[in-house]
């Protein structure tokens, strides 16, 4: 009775991991082939498959790519009225699969649609549902453990979802790495058509449009130089800006520092923020909370400097400098100026 | 006239609370509560269609007992009713119970609502769940970050910007929208606003019986999911650690590492003695 086995209609049945397939955006979001990566990783602990969930029009494109990156099993619903994202109709779709296949764990991308979509289903399907998690592991029991943040995030808790089917979790994009692509593969495609008794969507899509990209972020940048509450004011938080452009590099910040006025919302770097991958990272009076180091997933080489070299951040860094950190900042901005030669 | 239920949250008023490295707790103690931001936009949004078309205005809030405080600062903003759900028994309710007992709470107290707004996300757990699944308790439409509404006759247009798409949305009362931090830059009390909210408005306060919510149907319609353990990262990671004054710390960080950084930004970085 404890993990909801009584459910089970079939034993013996395929185990089955569900990810839900993302594909706006889908070259700056990576998060389905980071999920499907993760799930490749917990069908192997709970012999299961593989299986990612696609809606749309025209979705050819996304089977092979979730196919080259990992899924066993694709299901597909290509129809033209699928063309523009609707919660409601993808959430009719998904709740009548899941209903009819029963898969044992749902995966769904913390993008802004699936923030909105995986509660709904979650709902839908009566179950547990933990949003923003850092890392997903299987129990020895096989129960799906789902790490995410708590108090703060100083600390992490392990949730599960006992009792109830399919045990359901968010992850932001960039919390996991996707696997390369690999064309050859081949995967069960399941074209399936439209049900017909689809319920019209009560919310309808008056204007659907693109927004204009932003043409310069932090995304991109090779060096980051990230500053924290620790820097104590605006004005010694500025100077990070002198630093980063010695160094070709852009300004990050932590959530205190934006409400603070300090840095720009644009600048801030984690769960809430952007998810950067410097070869080089510096890092100036931060704690290294988790929703913080949340975002620092792919820097390569982190330096941190912290007064407390107990800080997490120090932990976690590859250079810790244990020092102020307006004062090191400024040495190190005097003595780059001596030995840069441009 | 429209009836619009606003549903919103007391958070902590820091969001950054103090870290008590003895006990390994936060200072829940050092934080004041306050309405959580987003919840005040909803509450604007609320407040601004009332002025435009006339509204009646229900705020309710679940919480322990201090959380009564935000509903007395909605009505002083302008809401017109306060509705406060507290009972022991639903502490600790997942975003799957919180939105069954708001949902019993709406239908007991403003059944027949036109629109109820929430706060897109809160800023102390940021799950942003309980809007959408109110949405499924009560079977309405529902659209989440809004960041416009525009109403005619019985039916609500919502603007928002998802995954960097802009998108209109159209559908009829009743329905759900979630408020984001956007627009509706929320007003301030006035004083005599305050005044009268805190001093002369009784605030009702339900408890689950009053919902007709027991410990069988709590099993059965509550928390799914279930905290197992809550533990500190492990983080230590083989590392340099360089100590010292400032001025030699920098130095030293140069001298060890300028040839690392400078392959990668691509610009020479030489000791002045090497020059
Ligand atoms: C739902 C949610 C989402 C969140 N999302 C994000 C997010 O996306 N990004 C984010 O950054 N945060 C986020 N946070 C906040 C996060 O939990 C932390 O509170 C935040 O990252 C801490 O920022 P900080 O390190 O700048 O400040 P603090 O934690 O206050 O740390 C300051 C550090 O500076 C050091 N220091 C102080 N003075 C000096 C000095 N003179 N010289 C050197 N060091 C000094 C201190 O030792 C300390 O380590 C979120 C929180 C929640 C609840």
């Amino acid at each position: 009775m404890k993990t909801g086995k009584n459910k089970r209609t079939m034993k013996n049945k395929q185990k089955s991991i569900w990810v839900f397939g993302d594909y706006r955006n889908y070259y700056q979001n990576r998060v389905t082939l980071q999920l499907i990566s993760k799930a490749v990783d917990l069908a192997r602990v709970v012999d299961a498959e593989v299986c990612a969930v696609v809606f749309g029009h025209n979705v050819e494109e996304w089977i092979m790519e979730y196919t080259a990156h990992g899924a066993d099993r694709v299901l597909a619903i290509d129809h033209p009225s699928l063309t523009s994202y609707s919660t409601e109709n993808y959430l009719a779709l998904i709740e009548k699969l899941a209903r009819q296949r029963d898969p044992d764990i749902i995966l769904i991308g913390a993008t802004d649609f699936g923030r909105e979509f995986a509660p709904r289903l979650a709902k839908r399907l009566k179950t547990g549902l933990s949003a923003d998690c850092v890392g997903l592991d299987i129990a020895p029991e096989g129960l799906l453990v789902q790490i995410a943040p708590s108090f703060g995030g100083h600390m992490l808790a392990e949730i599960v979802t006992e009792k109830h089917r399919p045990q359901m979790a968010t992850v932001r994009p960039g919390t996991f790495k996707e696997i390369p692509h690999n064309y050859e593969r081949t995967a069960i495609v399941e074209r399936l058509s439209l049900p017909a008794n689809l319920p019209a969507s009560r919310v309808r899509v008056v204007e659907y449009e693109r927004a204009a990209q932003k043409g310069h972020t932090i995304e991109n940048a090779m060096v980051i130089v990230c500053g924290g509450r620790g820097m104590g004011n605006k004005n010694n938080f500025k100077k990070l800006n002198e630093l980063a452009r010695l160094l070709n590099g852009d300004v990050g910040a932590t959530r205190p520092v934006v409400y603070a006025g300090w840095a720009d919302h644009d600048a801030l770097v984690g769960q809430a923020g952007k998810h950067i991958k410097p070869k080089i990272l510096f890092s100036f009076g931060i704690s290294g909370a988790i929703q913080h180091t949340a975002g620092l997933g792919e820097a390569n080489f982190i330096v941190a400097i912290n007064k407390n070299p107990q800080a997490t951040m120090m932990k976690i860094a590859d250079v810790a400098i244990a020092a102020d950190a307006s004062d090191l900042l400024n040495n190190l901005i005097k003595e780059l100026k001596k030995r840069i030669r441009e | 006239m429209l009836n619009i239920v606003v549903c919103i949250k007391q958070v902590p008023m820091v969001t950054e609370l103090p870290w008590d490295e003895k006990t390994g707790t936060l200072r829940r103690d050092l934080a004041a509560g306050m309405m959580n931001p987003a919840c005040k936009r909803a509450v604007e949004a609320a407040l601004q269609i009332k002025e435009k078309q006339g509204a009646s205005i229900t705020v309710m809030t679940m919480g322990p007992p201090a959380a009564e405080e935000v509903l007395r600062e909605a009505l002083a903003m302008g809401a017109d009713r306060g509705i406060f759900i507290c009972d022991p028994i639903l502490a600790g309710s997942d975003t799957y119970a919180t939105s069954f007992i708001l949902a019993a709470a709406i239908q007991k107290e403003a059944s027949g609502c036109d629109l109820i707004l929430c706060g897109a996300y809160t800023s102390d757990s940021e799950t942003a769940q309980v809007g959408p699944q109110l949405a499924e308790e009560l079977n309405i439409p529902a659209a989440a970050y809004a960041e416009h509404l525009d109403i005619s006759g019985r039916i609500l247009r919502v603007r928002r910007l998802v995954d960097n798409f802009r998108e209109t949305l159209e559908m009829e009362f009743p329905a759900l929208v979630t408020i984001s931090m956007e627009r509706y830059e929320p007003r301030y009390a006035s004083f005599a606003g305050l005044n009268k909210a805190f001093m002369e408005t009784d605030i009702p306060v339900l408890n689950a019986e009053a919902l007709g919510i027991t410990a069988a149907n709590l099993e059965a319609r509550g928390s799914r999911t279930k905290v197992r353990r809550v533990f500190i990262r492990k983080t230590q990671k083989e590392n340099v650690m360089i100590t010292g004054a400032a001025a030699i710390a920098a130095g030293e960080f140069l001298d060890r590492y300028q040839r690392a950084i400078s392959a990668v930004i691509g610009k020479s970085i030489e000791a002045e003695k090497q020059a």
